[in-house]
């Protein structure tokens, strides 16, 4: 490949490409090592029970197997949890889901490892589980967390504006609609792994696929009761990671696992189906919505009721259902709005962050709500949306003004005038035998950053090495978006250096620094900030110092070059190299810390919420879906797609497209096939047979617009483009079919059974009426 | 038991299990990781290996099944040359993200394009519905398979 220095604004091909086409990077569950051994967990496989008794004696004899640890063997708390610290590592007395761990072993290998597993013998009282949102709120529940203020409601909450209830009255259209949404699973393709050991003078080292580092190494601190000096986490490239990975897997086990293993490395990699029934999960929830507007399609009135199945521990409900509430009424101005919401507890799997944080569930329901208005009002589903979307100075339901970029207009706008839209009723006319056409729009967004109630924070280092190269300590993972190749760009745009004079470091809590979670959109914004203030303040120090040796009475008269500072007077120049050589190495590394700006208002309501509420900017999409429904199978079709997003400034417009494209994909996943189905507790669809994802064949060609609005705040105008794409796919394709055929589907995913069943009843209810 | 094999052009002996899986022979043994495992069980592809130019699933073959086949994994996939031009396709066409699906990926694509040098998109996607991908919507993967067909294609012509 030829050099050339990465710039702003170029599809740069990306820093990791290739290395990872050719099979050299490595990811953790590439690390083995010599004297390598294997850890597993042996899990309940029960919902809900209390453990009387454990007998690992016949695996203990086992020749091969090193240890067996149990939860009196968890040298700290034993509790692990983001915001609640609820979940332990290894379960003592209580069992809350099936996925929950019971007992670690520790093998020579794989096949021992299995067999130790298998020959724990877990004696567990079972009691009554809690498999529904509805079973939760029962005044007699039972309870999963019995220290849990009495109930199962992890955590209530109220969002309001204005007046929801009187603001009825003056509405002239009221509708009504309950949706449900149900859990899915990121099916990273690198499940959870991670490789640990204890070095010689007792640190313990951990690599590990993480989408949050700083976070882990805190966490395995506070429930193993290690000192957090005593403890390096490195998290190389993941092989995805969607939310799932933004808290602890395997962190906690492997490391006490390390602590038990006499200085080998032992490596942990669970397998698809224990990634399935421990892994994290998206939300299940119901949403009841009621939505009053004017005869003219001004939205008025918002009230509604959502209900978070979060799962058997806390990890990040709260802060999902936040997300969830703040983004419930839309991208849209209305101005009375009562949303209130429970996150609950039950016996299923455990539900945390996944790409579109609460906000890819809701946006089925107010999208699902503003098309029945539509079709209520005779408008057409566009002017609707447009006519309410919220413009800058606006307050968004959650009474936040929105005093940056806002670009849902423009979104709506591209989409309209695009050939897809226009054309829609001749296309829909062609529908061959048997088949019928529907184009469905949805309006969503996304907010960014952590919200308020704790700093979204990065800490950039960048270095001048001692061979006059430049490298970046990235102290956010990329787990695939690419937000390691926009650090390049960045380190290259202002730095003026080429590509293989740029090397980036990926998280290592030894090396780099706390830069937060990969996750919220905040990625590329906040380091990307960061990194720009610490590579200007390194460009400000070379010049600097190249000025003493070249006897430059100004600055003014030196540049930074590819390699070199030149004095653009005389034409002498100084080779990078050179010039750090009599820098000492303090002197060649600049560090800077950049903190999201958050909202300034919205505050009098939410108070319920710790952290993550609200937020302050937002990335917005408008999505066009056309799809093509078989009438005798009630098979569902995705012919043609397109997005049209503001994420503000696009730094590469090729990791912009992939974006844009992935998150459609996943959406279409979520809109047509992807279910974790449960049978009390426990897992229906346990692997990539069962729990389907969308193939090849199922995408079809995506296009992107962006309307790129220039976010002031950001680097170079930029804002998050990872998860906003997903909110749109479920609702433009519930439309869509409704288009089609006049069904409207309320429970996703929108399976041929389900399409099915609607048309019968659909039929049934024509045949009834009395002609 | 020993198991003789050609492997990335190479003699290959080894004393070894033959029910050991193949996959873990390769990544654990010869070192070779660019082999993925996404599920173990022969449905996401990320195991994706040639066998005698074939594309198989090493997740789902034995040790003994290697015995006087060649194999190629990705690391092999380039012979003498720096990149195989379906690896620089699919850098260049942006088709990978996270990358654990790539190398399966592009094996699967190279047996494609053996048989089929000149494949439709409709036929690269039918191609690779054997191997998934969360990240990318495979529509820049497909795009890359053309432009390698092409790249291909036109090296032949120069060759010929
Ligand atoms: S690992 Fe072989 S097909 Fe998934
Ligand atoms: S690039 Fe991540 S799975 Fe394909």
């Amino acid at each position: 490949m030829k050099s050339f220095i990465p710039e702003i604004g170029c599809s740069i091909p990306r820093a990791d490409g290739e290395a990872k086409v050719s099979g050299e990077e490595k990811y953790a569950t590439d690390h083995y090592g010599d004297g390598l051994l294997w850890a597993g967990v042996r899990r309940a496989g029960i919902p809900h029970g209390r453990i009387r008794g454990l007998d690992a004696g016949q695996a203990k004899n086992l020749p091969g197997v090193i240890a067996i640890l149990t939860g009196r063997d968890v040298p700290g708390t034993n509790r692990q949890g983001i915001v609640h610290k609820d979940q332990p590592v290894l379960c003592t007395d209580k069992i809350r889901h099936c996925g929950d761990p019971v007992a670690l072993v520790l093998a020579e290998d794989r096949t021992v490892l299995a067999q130790a597993l298998a020959l724990i013998t877990v004696d567990i009282e079972p009691l009554p589980g809690i498999f529904s949102i509805d079973d939760a709120l029962r005044p007699d529940a039972p309870l999963v967390h019995e220290e849990h203020s009495g109930s199962n409601v992890l955590l209530a909450a109220t969002v309001d504006k204005g007046n929801a209830e009187e603001a009825f009255s003056e509405c002239d259209v009221i509708l009504e609609e309950t949706f449900t949404v149900p859990s899915v699973a990121h099916a990273f393709l690198e499940t959870e792994n991670g490789i640990a050991w204890q070095e010689p003078d007792g640190k313990i080292v951990l690599v590990v696929s993480t989408q949050a580092p700083f976070r882990d190494r805190f966490e395995i601190s506070h429930a193993l009761g290690i000192p957090m000096d005593r403890l390096r986490i490195i998290g190389p490239y993941l092989g995805g990671g969607f939310g799932g990975k933004d808290g602890a897997t395997v962190q906690c086990l492997l490391v006490l696992a390390a602590i038990h293993a006499g200085g080998r490395r032992v490596k942990m990699w669970w397998s698809r189906e224990e990634s399935m029934a421990a892994g994290f999960k998206r939300h299940a929830v119901r949403m009841e919505y009621r939505l009053g507007a004017g005869s003219d399609g001004t939205l008025h009135a918002l009230k509604c009721r959502l209900y978070y199945d979060t799962g058997a521990y806390a990890h990040l409900g709260g802060e999902v259902m936040a997300l969830g509430m703040e983004h419930a009424s839309g991208p849209y101005r209305i101005p009375h709005t009562l949303i209130e919401g429970w996150c609950v507890y039950t016996n299923n799997p455990v539900a945390g962050a996944m790409r579109g944080f609460g906000v890819a569930q809701v946006s089925f329901a107010f999208e699902g709500m503003m098309d029945r208005l539509a079709e209520k009002l005779r408008m057409d589903p566009l002017d609707l949306r447009m006519k309410n979307a919220l413009q800058r100075g606006d307050k968004n339901g959650a009474g936040v003004t929105m005093t940056h970029s806002t670009g849902i207009v423009s979104c709506l706008e591209a989409v309209g005038s695009h050939p897809l839209w226009k054309g829609k009723e001749q296309w829909m006319a062609e529908a061959p035998p048997f088949k019928k056409r529907g184009v469905g729009v949805a309006a969503v967004f996304n907010a960014m950053g952590y919200g308020r109630g704790l700093p979204d924070s990065a800490i950039a280092k960048v270095e001048l090495t001692a061979e006059g190269k430049i490298r970046v300590y990235c102290g956010v993972s990329d787990m695939g978006q690419g937000n390691a190749t926009a650090f390049f760009q960045i380190a290259g745009g202002v730095l003026g250096q080429e590509n293989d004079a740029i090397e980036l470091v990926q998280p290592d809590t030894a090396r780099t620094l706390p830069s937060g979670s990969a996750s919220a959109g905040r990625t590329t914004y906040t380091y990307g900030n960061a990194l720009i203030q610490a590579a200007e303040e390194l460009r400000r120090r070379i010049i600097g110092r190249a000025a003493l040796m070249i006897l430059a009475d100004t600055v003014d008269e030196l540049e930074l070059l590819p390699g070199r500072v030149k004095h653009l007077k005389s034409g002498r120049e100084i080779p990078l190299n050179i010039l750090a050589s009599v820098m000492p190495p303090e002197d060649r590394i600049c560090i800077s810390q950049f903190i999201m700006p958050v909202a300034r208002d919205g505050l009098e309501t939410g108070k319920a919420f710790f952290i993550g509420f609200p937020h302050l900017l937002f990335s917005y999409a408008a999505h066009l879906a056309a799809v093509e429904m078989d009438e005798l199978t009630g098979t569902l079709e995705v012919k043609a797609y397109l997005a049209a997003t503001d994420a503000g400034r696009v730094l590469n417009p090729q990791s912009y497209e992939q974006q844009v494209h992935g998150a459609i994909a996943q959406g279409i996943g979520y809109a047509l096939c992807e279910e974790i189905k449960l049978e009390e507790g426990r897992i229906l669809t346990p692997d990539l047979a069962t729990f389907i994802i969308p193939g090849a064949m199922d995408i079809p060609d995506m296009m992107s617009i962006s309307v790129e609005t220039c976010e002031t705040s950001g680097p170079y105008g930029m804002k998050g483009a990872g998860e906003v794409g997903i909110n749109g796919p479920l609702p433009a394709i519930a439309g869509a079919l409704a288009q089609a055929c006049g069904i409207r589907v309320k429970t996703a995913p929108l399976t041929a059974e389900r399409i099915l069943e609607a048309m019968v009843e659909q039929q049934t209810a024509c045949e009834r009426k009395p002609s | 038991m020993i198991i003789r094999f050609v492997l990335n052009g190479e003699e290959t002996q080894i004393d070894c299990a033959p029910d050991r899986r193949v996959i873990d022979l390769l990544r654990e043994d010869f070192g070779l990781t660019g082999i993925k495992e996404g599920c173990g069980s022969g449905e996401c592809g990320t195991c994706t290996i040639l066998v005698d130019g074939e594309n198989r699933l090493s997740c789902l073959m034995l040790a003994v099944q290697l015995e006087g086949k060649s194999i190629t994994t990705i690391e092999g996939l380039a012979g003498e040359n720096r990149q195989h031009p379906l690896q620089e396709a699919f850098i260049r066409c942006g088709a990978v993200q996270c990358g654990y699906c790539s190398p399966g990926m592009i094996l699967a694509a190279r047996a494609l394009l053996t048989e089929n040098p000149e494949p439709t998109r409709e036929q690269i996607r039918e191609a690779l519905s054997g191997n998934l991908c969360r990240c990318t919507g495979y529509q820049k993967i497909v795009d890359a398979v053309e432009a390698a067909a092409r790249a291909m294609q036109k090296q032949k012509e120069k060759a010929g």
